[in-house]
């Protein structure tokens, strides 16, 4: 057993070495071998994924040709020929097997000469760019919400390894051409994430986000956004928020003494925001505008009567669904309320998820698609108070599933309510009688269902 | 002297010449009387074959409701072209004047492909989505239509995807998901609820 425990300390200890190469052919990583204290890789294995490459041995020399480019190599010589040309090989070719093997620095001259074009080699970090390859990112923190949450945007769709440690989250781009910001240092001004930096080393890229508070990570746009927020306190119960797929699961650091980020009894999110404008209500009214409004007033009245309350956001910015439900799921808020406003029809509307079939739930992880189902029935019971309340104030009322994200990401009762205008005239929909009535009716039922949404049942 | 059976011959051809010449100047008239909108419209190709009756779920916004119109279309045998045809039929009477809920002029059902077990794909144009017009109900309402149309038509539909250019997109137009699959049960549900608003 401690002879076990020594080989795989001694495994760890050796890292095996390995070169990058990114094209826009193929992206993969091979194996460095160390001869004579200098580092070494199979050209040949270099070669193949990017073209159609043949080789032969012909005594001490070894011939290569790459679609229509010939190479030839001597064992033990620190030159070869390539299209002819001589190149100076900064250590002896070596043939092994019949395997010709080229000093890793000579990487820089020996593949512009076979492949025709740039190669940009990070040769301390053994990373080779065949063209334009590379992948670029840039980190913001927004800060309308509270906590704040940092937000990475990636020119191609990412999958990094994330793992977290003590004041940190570590994203390793393997197989991505990731390349560095211009300062490899990114500071936030923020104590809860100050800063982020970004490193290069064994064909390998990597993103250090550090944090005062544990943090976690979330994908979506498709690969090509992580959001990075303060991670929920764990509380008793087991259940762990999904997370929205195309990335592997957040890895929850353990508890700690680190302060947790507010509960919030109520997550209020006005949809859309910044550039998405959602409906066009009239030439003069947005969408977004409406529901930002009408979140604020119903932020006053559920405080005023002492539900501590999370607006999604709270200025005219840009949140994506996956980062909506990924908020509003770290709050372990006891209900969810989405807003939208449309010109079509009269009164309100409140709408539940519609939940596909299936559930690929498993233990204590939630299926991100299905995240809402079992919460469906108290979401149900407290859309009904809602109506009944809505109803008491005359405000016509509807109640619908819909096909509506991130309802089915939400894990906690979730609802949409859809603001349309009282009557014939679409101004309306802003007035602030209207917006009152509305606001109280659901502070009415939400108050009124306190206990039960505290129940969960 | 002529003989008189080529004398009879030759005028009987010169009456036919003229017969045909009287006919083709007729046909040429008709011709240009043809409205030149509907020669530049889209030909879809021709489908033969008997007619069969099929139930359309319509959207109709005026309630916010879904209703069933049937319709007797020629449909082809085959179980794909059958469900482009369907969904066609369905698109064209969106896109008619007097539309209960109007899609965007040049909305189109590019194809529609059936994988087993039970997937359906749609594809739609772009147009069908960026000129959509915005609002949760008015897009579940499409959606409820289309889904609900070809499972209720085409069997052993249980899941429908549906992509915009052969692509997958986030939303129709900002509010009904698009990044999934459409459970056809739980959209049969959805009809139910939509269905059984008083008009």
């Amino acid at each position: 057993m401690v002879a076990g425990a020594v080989l795989l300390l001694s495994g760890y200890a050796n890292e095996e070495k390995r070169i990058s190469i990114y094209s826009t052919a193929a992206n993969y990583t091979l194996p460095v071998v160390s001869r004579n204290n200098h580092d070494y890789v199979g050209l040949f294995e270099v070669l193949e994924p990017l073209g159609t490459v043949t080789a032969k041995v012909d005594g001490a020399r070894w011939k290569v040709r790459y679609d229509k480019v010939e190479g030839e190599f001597t064992n033990e010589k620190p030159r070869a020929k390539v299209r002819g040309r001589n190149i100076d090989l900064p250590n002896n070719f070596l043939l092994e097997n019949g395997r010709g093997l080229v000093p890793l620095a000579s990487l820089s001259t020996l593949l512009p000469a076979f492949l025709g074009g740039p190669v940009n080699f990070h040769e301390s970090a053994r990373r080779v760019f065949i063209g334009n390859v590379a992948v670029h990112f840039n980190a913001q923190l927004n800060r309308s919400s509270d906590p704040p949450f940092l937000v990475m945007e990636f020119t191609s769709p990412v999958n990094p390894t994330i793992s977290t440690g003590p004041g940190q989250l570590r994203m390793t781009f393997n197989r991505e051409p990731l390349v560095p910001p211009g300062s490899q240092t990114l500071k936030f001004d923020s104590p809860m994430i100050p800063s982020a930096t970004y490193s290069e080393n064994n064909g390998a890229a990597e993103i250090q986000v550090n944090g005062s508070v544990p943090l976690f990570a979330s994908f979506s746009n498709n690969g090509r956004r992580i959001t990075i927020a303060p991670a929920p306190q764990p509380e008793k119960q087991a259940i762990q928020p999904p997370t929205p797929p195309g990335g592997p699961m957040p890895t929850l650091p353990p508890p700690s003494a680190v302060p947790s980020p507010a509960v919030y009894f109520a997550v209020i999110d006005p949809s859309h925001g910044g550039e998405e404008r959602g409906a066009a209500l009239s030439d003069q009214i947005s969408e977004k505008d409406v529901t930002l409004l009408f979140a604020r007033r119903l932020r006053r009245d559920l405080e005023a009567r002492g539900i501590t309350t999370l607006l999604v956001r709270d200025s005219d910015s840009v949140v994506s669904l996956d980062q909506r439900a990924t908020i509003a799921n770290a709050a372990r808020s006891k209900i969810y309320i989405c807003i939208h406003a449309a010109s079509q029809g009269n009164g309100v509307r409140l709408y539940s998820g519609l939940i596909p079939a299936g559930d690929a739930s498993r233990g204590p992880f939630l299926d991100w698609n299905t995240a809402q189902s079992s919460f469906l029935p108290v979401t149900q019971a407290v859309e009904s108070q809602v109506a009944a309340e809505l109803q008491k104030k005359q405000i016509s009322v509807r109640m619908l599933a819909a096909p509506l994200r991130p309802l089915n990401n939400i894990v906690a009762p979730a609802l949409a309510i859809e603001i349309a205008p009282p009557g014939t005239t679409v101004a309306d929909v802003t007035s602030v009688a209207y917006q009152d009535s509305i606001a109280g009716a659901v502070v009415a039922a939400v108050v009124g269902a306190r206990a039960r949404l505290e129940s969960g049942r | 002297m002529i003989p008189r059976h080529l004398k009879i011959g030759v005028t009987l051809m010169l009456l036919v010449a003229l017969g045909m010449g009287i006919y083709v100047w007729h046909m040429r008239g008709r011709a240009q009387l043809t409205e030149p909108s509907a020669q530049g419209a889209p030909v879809a190709p021709p489908v033969s074959g008997p007619t069969e009756q099929v139930t359309l779920y319509v959207a109709d916004d005026g309630p916010g409701a879904i209703r069933t119109q049937p319709a007797n279309l020629p449909l082809p045998s085959g179980r794909q072209e059958h469900a482009e045809e369907l969904l066609r039929a369905l698109i064209a009477i969106y896109l008619n004047k007097d539309s209960p809920h109007p899609l965007p002029p040049g909305s189109e059902i590019r194809s529609v492909y059936l994988a087993d077990p039970g997937l359906a794909v749609i594809d739609t144009n772009s147009v069908f989505t960026e000129q959509h017009r915005s609002g949760i109900l008015v897009e579940e309402l499409t959606i409820a239509s289309l889904v609900e149309t070809l499972s209720a038509n085409v069997q052993g539909i249980s899941r429908v995807k549906i992509l915009v250019d052969g692509r997958t997109r986030e939303t129709l137009a900002g509010h009904a998901d698009l990044s999934g699959f459409y459970d056809a049960t739980a959209v049969h549900l959805l009809v139910a609820q939509l269905y059984s608003r008083k008009e």
